[in-house]
């Protein structure tokens, strides 16, 4: 099993292993952040730059740093291999370049955007962008574009990260959606607006980092941070029916999957336990969902620490001691 | 117990003269005191006819802003409700339609805007926290009510009015560092006042 040192933390791993799985095995305080990289998604990831970490031990055999910094996604550990990541100015010099391009485009209309409070692209600009913007020019806009009457498209927002597209092309059948065009003028489309309808299509809502993709049903309804996050199940016979509901009072405002830390759906889920099950009579509801106390969605301090002691201590190992 | 301090004053209870009993030189004394008084400057003013001067960035009833061409500048973004301390403020969004250009600038508008100003604790963080320049406060007084319903307003007392003349001027309010950021052309399209412009409350006393 090879031995990998990122940022002074030594780690073995199965062979195979990205840097950035391996990164993310030690904790999130040396896991380098990720744009395109989906860990349920399979040939995800190197297109966005954002995970680029400096090697400077390739490997025991050839302890030669890399020329350039490397994409962790998608380089695999070499037994011995060093690597460093926030420790490194290099490294984050550049990640601010990356935030930089990734942003030219997009239109920063967070206050109107239904992503914004889980926008991994707000946390990313926030976390390791520049303050301002150097870019003269006109942004490219769309218009926005309705996949389907539950999901919408704003491509202006899009950061071409083709999440959305694996997740058709692996999780549902037949995908009618993709990327046309090259360069400056990629858009993700679904080629004359052809409406993709399969059971598993909300889940491009989910994968999606940004807001590109959203929920119709929830458009405009509240932000994030005003409703309640819940884990709930439901018995179907189409997915798991473990999902997370968002309250706002006692009203059902949306459904989406459950995700781990790293903002990856723990399991994909159906369109019917998405868009049709509002009603609160519908889901077994397990309890208040762990929210990162970093993120806005914890403004409302309703979860653990309102519960008692025995409680938030199940609820604790329900989660992973998270 | 004794004291720790030494301030406390020993109350004696002594036996009072006949001069004292009269009570007369204590009645004169205490009138020489209020007559006194008749000829002094008074502290009262006559409001709300007369007003004390108020800083110019008195915080106050706040008000909706609307751009240049009269569109409401509020994109319910929220980041005024998550910042305020009371809770104050609540709101529900709407999406703009075809034709409302005119009305509102963003395609996400403020359904209903309220501010319960009895939770308000006119901090102005709402202020702060407006990435759209909607919301400011101003040197108006909230008035007095007698129902709690009418402290909640609504967007029909908080949203300025569409006419020119009759706009609120936060003008004053910026601090000198704040009007040198927006000079930045990149904020040009946020400076919606005019800096030499100064009004203020209605000066008296």
């Amino acid at each position: 099993m090879p031995k990998v040192t990122i940022d002074g933390h030594e780690i073995e791993v199965p062979k195979g292993t990205t840097i950035l799985q391996a990164a993310r095995m030690i904790g999130p305080e040396v896991a380098p952040p990720a744009m395109c990289y989906y860990t349920k998604l399979k040939t995800s990831g190197g297109y966005c730059r954002t995970c680029i970490v400096k090697v400077t031990k390739g490997s025991a055999q050839n302890p030669n740093p890399m020329p350039k910094p490397v994409a962790s996604c998608r380089t695999e550990v070499m037994d011995g291999m060093e690597v460093v990541n926030f420790t490194s100015p290099e490294v984050l010099e550049a990640r601010k370049g990356v935030v930089e391009f990734l942003l030219i485009n997009h239109p920063l209309d967070c206050p109107v955007c239904d992503q914004a409070g889980e926008c991994h692209l707000q946390d990313l600009g926030y976390e390791h962008g520049a303050a301002k913007t150097r870019y003269d020019f006109e942004r490219r806009t769309f218009e926005k574009i309705d996949i389907g009457d539950k999901i919408q498209l704003h491509m202006t927002r899009c950061i071409l990260c083709y999440r959305c597209v694996k997740t058709a092309d692996q999780i549902t059948d037949g995908r009618v959606h993709g990327v046309i065009n090259r360069g400056d003028v990629a858009e993700i489309s679904t080629y004359i607006e052809n409406a993709i309808d399969n059971d598993f299509s909300g889940n491009v809502i989910d994968v999606c980092p940004v807001g590109a993709l959203t929920d119709k049903t929830f458009r405009f309804k509240s932000r994030v941070w005003f409703t309640k996050p819940v884990d709930a199940h439901r018995h179907c016979d189409k997915c798991s029916g473990k999902v997370r509901l968002w309250f706002k009072g006692s009203e059902v405002l949306r459904v989406t999957a459950r995700k781990d830390q790293w903002g990856e759906v723990e399991d994909w889920i159906c369109n019917t336990c998405r868009f049709d099950k509002k009603q609160l009579s519908d889901w077994t509801v397990e309890g208040p969902s762990r929210i990162d106390r970093h993120s806005v969605i914890s403004q409302g301090h309703y979860e653990l620490a309102k519960l008692k002691l025995d409680t938030g201590k199940k609820l604790k190992e329900l989660h992973g001691g998270k | 117990m004794q004291s720790l301090t030494n301030r406390s004053k020993v109350v004696v209870k002594k036996e009072m003269s006949f001069a004292e009993k009269l009570y007369l030189p204590a009645v004169a004394k205490g009138m020489m005191i209020t007559m006194s008084h008749l000829f002094k400057k008074k502290v009262t003013i006559n409001y709300p006819e007369v007003e004390r001067p108020r800083a110019e960035v008195y915080r106050g009833q706040h008000v909706l802003k609307r751009d240049e061409n009269g569109a409401e500048r509020c994109t319910a973004c929220g980041l005024c409700a998550v910042a305020c301390p009371a809770e104050a403020i609540t709101m529900e969004a709407a999406e703009r339609k075809k034709g409302e250009e005119g009305l509102y600038r963003e395609e996400k508008y403020a359904a209903v805007y309220e501010i319960n100003m009895l939770r308000c604790i006119f901090c102005g963080l709402c202020e702060e926290a407006c990435p759209k320049e909607a919301i400011f406060l101003t040197d108006r007084i909230v008035p007095t009510e007698f129902e709690r319903d009418d402290f909640v307003y609504g967007k029909d007392k908080l949203v300025e009015p569409t006419k020119k003349d009759e706009r609120i001027n936060i003008g004053p309010r910026q601090t000198q560092t704040t009007i040198d950021f927006k000079k930045n052309p990149e904020y040009a399209h946020n400076l919606l006042w005019d800096p030499n412009k100064k009004i203020g409350p209605k000066k008296g006393h």
